[in-house]
């Protein structure tokens, strides 16, 4: 983590629907290559962040940067520096392994010969050169993830917002696939995660825990546990949701 | 340009490893021409039909003669008297009886007029609406003849013949309705439902949070099917023309260029539905019912405009199939060219535009 490197500043995020607020005053820092935690029970308005920042959303005031570029009017370069993986699946399951890789370079306008070298790069990684010219549908669910992971943080973003990206996978697996996150995190990607987990929580550089619009905690989760009195994340996130 | 082709490129492979999607856009085009042609035929042949000829006279048996020699009827039997008509149209064989009255010739020659009485089954209106008009058709061209061997100067013909469609071959009249409904299917409902499955899969959002932009996925994903329905065009007006024997009088560039609007028409239809549906299911049901029914019952494809009540005459107005099929019947049948086509162009041209305006509005809101 380096604290010197503002990924992402947010002060004063506020979004409405009508009359519901959805994001009351959010104000937070996420730094380089940190893994960035940003936990809430459904509805406490974290996918509502995370649409803004990745620019899905538009948020209704408040100022925000993303990789130092203005959410407002450089959403266009915000783009092209950052990756993302949805809580739905974000592969095309009818494209093999191989094609999918290919539609994603070019939509983020990676040549042919850097694409080559990605690709085996990417499969390496993967432990499994072999499954290349595959459909995406027949590969067991855990792949499929660790494969959409890689494939988002493919044209090297400077950060990755993943959306509860672990969501019914077993627990060997998100094992594995929380290796792949600290693996791209010590090459300098920075990770922005929102889960139901918490013990996912705990794997986290720092953890914001959002209440009703409104971040309510924000620190390591060894320092959360410290102040609330607690032996885990979950008894943290107990403890902040009942108040 | 290089990720524009490869979302072309990937979309294709949605298409072709899809055998639903094949069958929609490959084989219901040919397997609806082959039924609408050889099945459904709107034309008569062979109808059986009864004859109570009360003067049995040179006339009436050259009118006779004439209904059998035209291939469309066959006189099945020579009835005494009407008694038994209802009991015959109820075994369903005869679904016409002709009565002549008493002294036909003879009247037509002293008074210029006789009668004949036209008895249909109407249990199927179309069917007996078609058998009267063509009954009529040949009266009248026996008529016609009559007329012309007598000296009289100056006759009136009442002249019945039926222009751009002599043969009234129903294969003119579903050629461009199918051709309007197989393009709304592909374009409209096909590409409806592939823009939705991304919103419902969730690579509708990876696609917005990276680098293209909207209109160049939107483009991405509708160019394909541009593509597939022209060719669908050009598959329905080959086997129109090969096997159907429909003429193409007309500019074969000018057809074209029409399907080409019409089908960039139903595209902007099927963004505006996917921007409304957020699932597969909800656009196809928006497709089925809100484009397809009204494209098959009030363009003019099935039942002629003319015939419809003047409220639902007004809402075939609003239907951009009614408009195409004029084009496409008055391109093929009467060979018209562009200037006398314009009117129905512009309106098509409006209603994409408006159509196009409405869903780039819609897409936005979406975004916000």
């Amino acid at each position: 983590m380096d604290t010197s490197r503002k990924i992402i500043e947010v002060q004063n995020l506020v979004k409405k629907f009508g009359h519901f607020t959805a994001n009351d005053n959010l104000t937070f820092d996420v730094f380089g290559g940190e893994i960035f935690g940003f936990l809430g029970a459904n509805g406490a308005g974290k996918t509502t962040a995370m649409r803004i920042l990745c620019g899905l959303s538009k948020p209704t005031s408040g100022t925000l940067q993303v990789n130092g570029f203005d959410v407002y009017t450089q959403s266009e370069k915000i783009k092209k520096t950052i990756g993302y993986m949805s809580q739905k699946f974000s592969l095309y399951e009818d494209l093999t392994v191989a094609e999918n890789i290919r539609f994603y370079a070019g939509i983020y306008g990676i040549g042919y010969r850097e694409r080559r070298k990605r690709q085996q790069e990417l499969l390496e990684r993967l432990k499994m050169p072999e499954i290349k010219n595959q459909l995406v549908k027949s590969l067991p669910l855990g792949w499929r993830q660790k494969l959409a992971f890689l494939v988002a943080v493919m044209h090297n973003p400077g950060i990755v917002f993943l959306d509860e990206p672990t969501g019914g996978v077993d627990p060997v697996t998100r094992r594995q696939f929380w290796e792949l996150i600290y693996e791209s995190a010590a090459r300098g990607v920075t990770v922005f995660v929102t889960t139901h987990y918490m013990d996912e929580a705990e794997y986290c550089d720092r953890v914001s825990i959002m209440v009703d619009g409104k971040i309510e905690a924000l620190d390591t989760p060894r320092k959360l546990m410290e102040q609330h009195n607690a032996q885990n994340m979950e008894e943290v996130f107990l403890h902040l949701a009942r108040n | 340009m290089n990720s524009f082709l490869g979302f072309i490129k990937k979309e294709f492979y949605h298409i072709f490893r899809d055998p639903r999607t094949l069958m929609v856009i490959l084989g219901i085009p040919i397997s609806q021409m082959l039924l609408f042609g050889f099945v459904i035929r709107t034309e008569i042949q062979d109808v059986k039909v009864a004859v109570f000829d009360q003067s049995n006279d040179y006339m009436t048996t050259r009118i006779i003669d004439k209904l059998e020699s035209s291939g469309y009827f066959s006189v099945e039997e020579y009835l005494e008297n009407t008694n038994d008509v209802e009991a015959m149209f109820k075994k369903g064989n005869i679904k016409e009886v002709l009565v002549f009255e008493p002294g036909f010739a003879e009247k037509t020659l002293r008074d210029g007029t006789a009668s004949v009485q036209l008895l249909a089954d109407a249990s199927d209106p179309n069917i007996a609406r078609m058998v009267t008009t063509y009954t009529q058709n040949i009266i009248r061209s026996f008529e016609h003849e009559e007329f012309q061997q007598q000296t009289v100067p100056m006759q009136i013909n009442v002249q019945n013949r039926m222009f751009y469609n002599e043969e009234a071959k129903s294969v003119y009249m579903f050629v461009p309705g199918l051709m309007a409904m197989i393009m709304m299917l592909v374009s409209a409902i096909m590409s409806s439902v592939s823009i939705t499955r991304e919103k419902e899969l969730g690579t509708m959002e990876v696609l917005l949070v990276s680098p293209l932009r909207p209109l160049q996925i939107i483009l991405g994903k509708v160019t394909p099917y541009l593509l597939v329905a022209f060719i669908d065009a050009v598959l329905i007006v080959l086997m129109g023309n090969l096997v159907f024997e429909m003429p193409i009088n007309g500019s074969l560039t000018l057809l074209l260029s029409v399907c080409f609007l019409f089908i960039f028409l139903s595209l902007s239809l099927g963004i505006l539905i996917s921007t409304i549906a957020p699932t597969q299911l909800i656009a196809m049901f928006i497709s089925m019912i809100g484009l397809m029914l009204p494209t098959m019952l009030l363009s003019g494809f099935i039942f002629p405009i003319e015939n419809m009540p003047k409220v639902l005459q007004w809402f075939s107005a609003i239907m951009p199939a009614r408009w195409f099929n004029d084009v496409v019947k008055d391109i093929m049948l009467k060979g018209s060219g562009f200037f006398s086509i314009i009117k129905e162009v512009a309106i098509l041209t409006g209603m994409s535009v408006l159509f196009v305006v409405v869903s780039v509005k819609k897409f936005k809101i979406r975004l916000e």
